[in-house]
């Protein structure tokens, strides 16, 4: 049933910065786009398109802090889920983003530790609710939040939808 | 009315979630589930639509308490929106949600809920759109939520929130002429930060504030969203935060002395403030006057002021954008439009026109335009080697006359 593992193992695709905007991670023009998988295709569309293009499945999108900054649309969550991610570590998130990812079933992880501590290739193992990142090509460990149980509780059921057909399932 | 003994003093977000979830007091970062008092959409009703579809219950919540206004992309500007449209009005009408704005009915989503009435104080309210913390000036708690989170909300109509802690901003002083609402919030994200309030509350009162139209204050609580506030308030008369309500901290802001100049976001952040003056030199191809910050009746009657037997640039383009079909038309009735017209500008339609970056006035590769809407990220508005300005609606408009960013008071002593 559950579609997300609680440890999560991956490769680096992109290490960003800070204030990662919902307009860099999904532009505007590209909003009535309203299948969410094929949100996919403009993911960092502007600014880094090469990251979609390299993006494999399930590997990990790392960023400073305040990430998903700016508009509350959640084709900026869906695009990079739909693109493979397997979870977005940042220093922090942008609040409506947060939430977006986690009722759509993408991990959001926060670290403070992550930025400095990763570069594109390393390989990571996230314990969702360990709080803990282990950069295996490093050697390193570096703290992380552990997900709340509510949290936990949707990404495990694939996310707020899911989560919501079960409980009104007739 | 006094506090019960029991009672802990409340901030405005304390008392409205306290009340919405059905308890006596709430306290910062605990997590309550909150009844919703009003849902509003906009064109992204339609993927609200379509998970609430998946979920697979026939009836939304409350029709009643769920409002639908068009704004991003009207009138349609491509088949693919025009199928959009189409099957959210389909849905808004098999669902019997009567507080449908289609286009040319409304305009934009946060100045329609405002001006028909929707919002009132103590209100939870929330939108699939982030500048939803709009309607804090109106005494609500009013947030940004995502589409798939929305179709939750319509399904059950509440939703769980973690009580945020609040930041109190008092302001004093005179503001100096051609000095705004728009220049002091930009002022103060430039203190704050583009997280300096994220996950929490802004309460904002003072003399500098009660003296405020309520238009100026919707700016002040439309671009807390850009500092992260997940709310963001006003004073209202009906209701206000309890005596001895605890804050996490006091920003103390005397607009006079601290807001001296006009203040500008430089690209390509909103916390990237500076003072008019530090700018520099700079040649404006586009200056837009519009959006849920900037599109009001006050907005358009300053630049009319400005531009009044003057003639914009003829390097700048000069687009303006009522906020509602009611702004618009009572600017028409006061003769701004015509003044505006006059001076050489284009008047869109009520909308958001080129703000999200779709259409009405995009940039191209090298362009610069000053605006008084609410975003300046890479490639907001346009070309990812544009850049965008944000200023006051003042700014905008001496800009769009000199061609060149601009102080108001430079455009009125020049000779016409």
């Amino acid at each position: 049933m559950s579609d997300v593992k609680l440890v999560l193992r991956g490769r680096v695709r992109a290490v960003l910065g800070e204030n990662i905007d919902t307009d860099l991670i999904y532009p505007g023009r590209f909003l009535n786009v309203t299948d969410r998988e094929k949100t996919a295709e403009h993911l960092f569309e502007l600014a880094y398109p090469e990251i979609r293009a390299g993006l494999q499945a399930g590997e990990f999108i790392v960023a400073g802090k305040n990430f998903g900054c700016g508009s509350s649309r959640e084709q900026a969550a869906a695009a990079l889920k739909f693109a493979g991610a397997g979870a977005v570590v940042a220093g922090s998130f942008a609040r409506i983003f947060y939430r977006n990812a986690i009722n759509l079933g993408l991990p959001a992880v926060v670290s403070a530790e992550a930025h400095a501590g990763c570069e594109v290739g390393d390989e990571l193992e996230i314990g969702l609710t360990q709080g803990v990142i282990r950069n295996l090509t490093k050697g390193t460990e570096l703290r992380a939040a552990a997900l709340d149980p509510r949290a936990v509780e949707l990404l495990e059921a694939g996310g707020l939808i899911p989560y919501l057909k079960k409980k009104y399932a007739a | 009315m006094g506090l019960t003994p029991m009672t802990l003093p409340m901030t405005m977000a304390e008392k409205i979630l306290a009340r919405a979830s059905g308890r006596e007091a709430v306290r910062p970062d605990e997590i309550v589930v909150a009844n919703v008092d009003l849902a509003m959409s906009h064109e992204n009703a339609d993927l609200v639509r379509k998970s609430f579809l998946e979920i697979g219950v026939s009836q939304v919540w409350d029709a009643s308490k769920i409002v639908i206004i068009f704004d991003h992309r009207i009138p349609a500007e491509s088949e693919k929106t025009a199928t959009t449209h189409k099957a959210v009005r389909e849905f808004a009408a098999a669902q019997g949600i009567e507080n449908f704005y289609d286009v040319g009915r409304g305009g934009i989503c946060h100045q329609v809920l405002a001006e028909r009435g929707h919002v009132r104080s103590g209100m939870v309210v929330v939108g699939t759109d982030s500048h939803t913390t709009t309607h804090g000036a109106l005494g609500a708690f009013a947030t940004g939520i995502g589409a798939t989170e929305m179709a939750g909300v319509w399904t059950e109509g509440k939703l769980w929130f973690k009580v945020p802690s609040t930041i109190r901003i008092e302001v004093e002083g005179e503001f100096r002429p051609w000095i705004s609402a728009k220049d002091l919030i930009l002022y103060i994200i430039g203190k704050l930060g583009a997280d300096g309030a994220d996950y929490r509350a802004v309460e904002f009162d003072g003399p500098a504030i009660r003296r405020m139209t309520q238009a100026s204050r919707m700016v002040l609580a439309n671009l807390s969203m850009e500092m992260g506030a997940k709310v963001a308030f006003t004073p209202v008369e009906e209701m206000g935060p309890d005596p001895g309500a605890q804050y996490e901290r006091t920003l103390r802001v005397d607009a006079g002395r601290d807001v001296a100049e006009p203040q500008i976001a430089c690209p390509h952040s909103v916390d990237n403030v500076k003072p008019l003056s530090a700018v520099g030199d700079l040649e404006v191809h586009q200056a837009v006057l519009g959006s849920c910050t900037n599109g009001r009746i006050e907005d358009l009657e300053v630049a009319a002021r400005v531009v009044a037997g003057r003639q914009v640039h003829k390097r700048t383009r000069l687009v303006v954008i009522p906020a509602s079909q009611q702004v618009y038309r009572e600017a028409m009735k006061l003769g701004y439009l015509e003044t505006l017209m006059a001076a050489g500008a284009i008047i869109n339609p009520p909308g958001c026109g080129p703000c999200v970056g779709v259409h009405q006035g995009i940039l191209a590769a090298g362009e610069v335009c000053v605006s008084s809407t609410n975003r300046n990220f890479i490639g907001r508005m346009g070309s990812k080697d544009s850049f965008v300005y944000l200023a006051s609606p003042a700014v905008v408009a001496a800009s769009a006359i000199a061609g060149r960013l601009a102080h108001p008071a430079e455009v009125e002593a020049a000779h016409v």
